[in-house]
């Protein structure tokens, strides 16, 4: 039974962290209706900006500041320098398109997330770079339940996880910008035409969204280690999902998502094999989206003519 | 009649036109003076007559000698346009995002390569082409409506969704289930060549041969399907799908019948492919492929046949012909920016001074930085050939040049960025340290990565084509119409 909590815990950590790039991925597709294929790449520039920053202070094993000062810079850090970027592809690659077909933006979606892995490879290289967490965060230094075990780690993904999704919560239902984000995610030109700076939301939105990513992206770095230009490739897949498992555009459906595809991940890979991890991750998005094409959280939309 | 004042059209996509429209206005965007008149005379020539001095271009090149490495980039390059026509049937034709397009690439391979190795049982099977193919395809087309099925319910971009874990999900499929029939990532080895009727095909030549032909028959069958009921229906569809079921059009199979062409298209690329390589192996499908194949179709245009195999053939031979050597890739470098100053930059004074300036700023700024420090353009330009011995006093290549390289990518990437965004004058001014700085990261970087410059040659062809010209290079711009 313990082997079932400690799966248990482990998938709740990641799911947090699933549900924080979903976040921002179903955000931007709330206000823009554009799958940001790019949003796993933020994750991985994210993940890199963490590293440096450690590397910046003397390396893992000799930190020449405390490790909480440390923990504050690389999210400050990273998610200012991500969100920057985030708004920086929205003005450089979505805005032109924003009236274009549909597919258009798609596609160059698809260019800009190639197009920042490769560069990552250009800059970083091709080597596994590794966080070493355990050198300044005691991993031992956790809450011991029984025999689980819910290390430092992990405390602090789901702490600053659960921070961070209770805060975006308030944003959005309760500031006046919240109010404008779900005005122009319900229908931008009417958000337009009752005076909403539409353009403004929407970098607010790619702001918000890609600070996120960047969080997560640190918060992986802690958390698995190591950090390499392809990790954002699999962690959007699974952000995407997780989106697309709550529901699209739906906030607490990203958070749900995240949760689902992290216990799912946790659990196929304790008790099946981890061979079969992403299959079955994505043998359970298709049968979602047959059963639910909007998601579990998610409304179904009618086709307005 | 408007008792309002004349106001000039409004900047921007045209809302409310329709792809007629769009085309006329197309027809009169021609080059000025005779250039406008060569191009006329183009387009007069037909789309047959067009296809058949294509195929006979492509049959006469190898008679000029190619080397086995030519000869080599020519058939992947062939491979590829073949994937991007049966792409473009989904994506171009009835505007549905399909990217799980290369498990069907994938998918061909793996059914050729079972059907004909020493894979399955203990001698294995060996079924000659005019059997294996027919099969490999008809499977495909299966696969294909199985995955389309979900389309049925999925609007837009769960379609995209779906299908790109459909093509992840391949990978993984292959990678792992069944190790010792799919071989796991090991792959298949020992394929047999393409067999029939007692000979078979060994030779490069003949696989190359044998891609000219099935490009230029499948161009030719989607020719006559683009014009058929089916592929106005496809483009009706992709146009408003409610106005086309309310023309009584039956949108969801005509969206499957979408799926399935394109798959069968995909599996017979594969086939060749596998059969030609005598191995496949899980990684030879993966995203980096779909990336490739998209590229190829954006550029050269959504929505034509031509102008996705002319595209993908286009990218294929810049991504694996070119890019390779670095004397060739300096001249594709510097005559591109050359080509996209002459063509954009107008008038000519503004052009003149441009270049002008640029020349200037590179010598004036190698002569600052030697006086400053000797190291600092110690390696002189990477790149070979004249281009390297024109640019010794020019660029500055410092001693150890990988760290200011990266610097200098990440300067160009915002200097880029801010280019687009600021105005026109300010845009002339910054050109000049821009294609210095582009200069610059080519020599001390690009130039010695040609595998990841590639990549990136991909993604920028992907985002810059979208933004500057969506219609590709043959295809027709489209137009949103108002809803």
């Amino acid at each position: 039974m313990s082997f079932f909590f400690q799966e248990l815990v482990n998938g709740i950590t990641t799911g947090a962290l699933y549900s924080l790039v979903a976040l921002g991925f179903s955000m931007v597709y709330g206000v823009l209706k554009l799958l940001n294929f790019a949003h796993g790449d933020l994750y991985m520039v994210g993940a890199y900006i963490g590293f440096f920053i450690i590397q910046f202070f003397g390396g893992a094993a000799d930190l020449s500041i405390a490790v909480p000062l440390l923990l504050v810079i690389m999210f400050v850090v990273a998610a200012g320098l991500v969100g920057g970027l985030g708004v920086a592809i929205e003005r450089f690659a979505y805005r032109p398109l924003r009236d274009a077909p549909r597919i258009a933006p798609l596609i160059t979606a698809i260019g800009v997330s190639f197009f920042l892995e490769s560069s990552a490879l250009l800059l970083f290289g091709a080597q596994f770079r590794v966080y070493n967490t355990s050198e300044f965060i005691s991993l031992s230094s956790g809450i011991r339940i029984g025999s689980v075990t819910i290390d430092s780690v992990q405390i602090l993904v789901l702490v600053l996880g659960l921070v961070l999704m209770t805060g975006l919560r308030i944003l959005v239902n309760r500031t006046r910008l919240g109010k404008q984000m779900r005005a122009v995610a319900a229908d931008r030109e009417a958000a337009e035409m009752l005076g909403i700076n539409v353009n403004f939301v929407i970098t607010a939105t790619f702001l918000l969204g890609s600070a996120l990513a960047g969080i997560a992206g640190v918060m992986g770095g802690l958390l698995f280690n190591t950090v390499t230009s392809t990790i954002g490739f699999i962690v959007g897949l699974k952000a995407f999902t997780a989106a697309v498992v709550g529901g699209i555009g739906s906030i607490p459906g990203a958070m749900l998502g995240g949760l689902v595809i992290g216990l799912a991940e946790s659990f196929v890979t304790g008790y099946i094999s981890s061979t079969f991890t992403n299959l079955i991750v994505f043998g359970l998005l298709i049968v979602v989206m047959l059963v639910r094409p909007s998601g579990l959280l998610g409304q179904a939309q009618l086709q307005k003519v | 009649m408007s008792l309002d004042p004349q106001l000039p059209p409004a900047a921007g996509p045209q809302v409310g036109a329709d792809e007629w429209v769009a085309r006329q206005a197309h027809r009169r965007e021609y080059l000025p003076s005779w250039l406008g008149d060569a191009q006329r005379a183009g387009e007069r020539v037909g789309w047959w007559p067009r296809l058949a001095i294509a195929g006979l271009a492509g049959a006469l090149l190898p008679t000029l000698g190619l080397s086995g490495f030519q000869l080599q980039v020519g058939i992947d390059s062939l491979t590829i346009a073949l994937l991007a026509v049966g792409l473009n049937i989904a994506v171009g034709w009835a505007g549905m995002l399909d990217l799980g397009y290369i498990a069907f690439f994938g998918f061909g391979a793996y059914g050729f390569a079972l059907l004909s190795s020493a894979q399955i049982a203990t001698t294995g099977i060996h079924l000659p082409a005019y059997l294996s193919l027919p099969i490999v395809m008809v499977t495909a087309a299966l696969l294909g409506v199985g995955v389309g099925l979900p389309s049925r319910r999925l609007i837009g971009d769960y379609l995209a969704i779906v299908t790109l874990f459909f093509g992840e999900a391949f990978v993984e499929f292959t990678n792992n289930v069944a190790p010792s029939k799919l071989g796991g990532p090991d792959g298949i080895v020992g394929i047999d060549p393409i067999r029939a009727f007692g000979w078979q095909l060994t030779s490069n030549f003949g696989y190359y041969y044998l891609l000219v032909i099935i490009l230029v028959v499948v161009m030719a069958v989607l020719r006559l399907v683009e014009k058929s009921r089916t592929g106005r229906a496809w483009r009706a569809v992709r146009e408003d799908p409610l106005a086309a079921a309310s023309m009584t059009i039956p949108v969801n199979r005509v969206k499957l019948a979408a799926f399935a062409a394109g798959a069968v298209v995909a599996a017979l690329a594969g086939t060749i492919y596998a059969a030609q390589q005598a191995n496949v192996f899980p990684t030879d499908f993966d995203t980096p492929i779909l990336i490739l194949v998209y590229a190829g179709l954006v550029l050269g245009g959504t929505g034509s046949i031509a102008g996705a195999a002319l595209g993908a053939l286009v990218v294929m031979i810049i991504y694996d012909g070119l890019l390779r050597s670095p004397t060739e890739a300096g001249y594709l470098f510097y005559g591109l920016i050359v080509l996209t100053l002459l063509a954009r930059l107008r008038p000519w004074r503004r052009l003149a001074a441009v270049l002008a300036a640029t020349v200037a700023f590179g010598f004036a700024a190698h002569a600052i930085a030697k006086a400053i420090s000797a190291s600092a353009v110690a390696s002189g330009p990477q790149s070979g050939g004249w281009i390297a011995d024109a640019l010794r006093d020019w660029v500055i290549v410092p001693a150890n040049p990988q760290t200011p390289g990266n610097w200098g990518f990440v300067a160009l990437i915002c200097l880029l960025i801010t280019l687009v965004q600021v105005g026109n004058r300010w845009r002339t001014i910054l050109l000049v340290p821009t294609i210095y700085l582009a200069s610059f990261v080519w020599e001390t970087r690009l130039v010695v990565e040609p595998s990841i410059t590639r990549q990136l040659m991909i993604g920028a062809i992907l985002i810059v084509m979208m933004i500057a010209r969506p219609q590709g290079l043959l295809g027709q711009r489209r137009v949103e119409a108002l809803t």
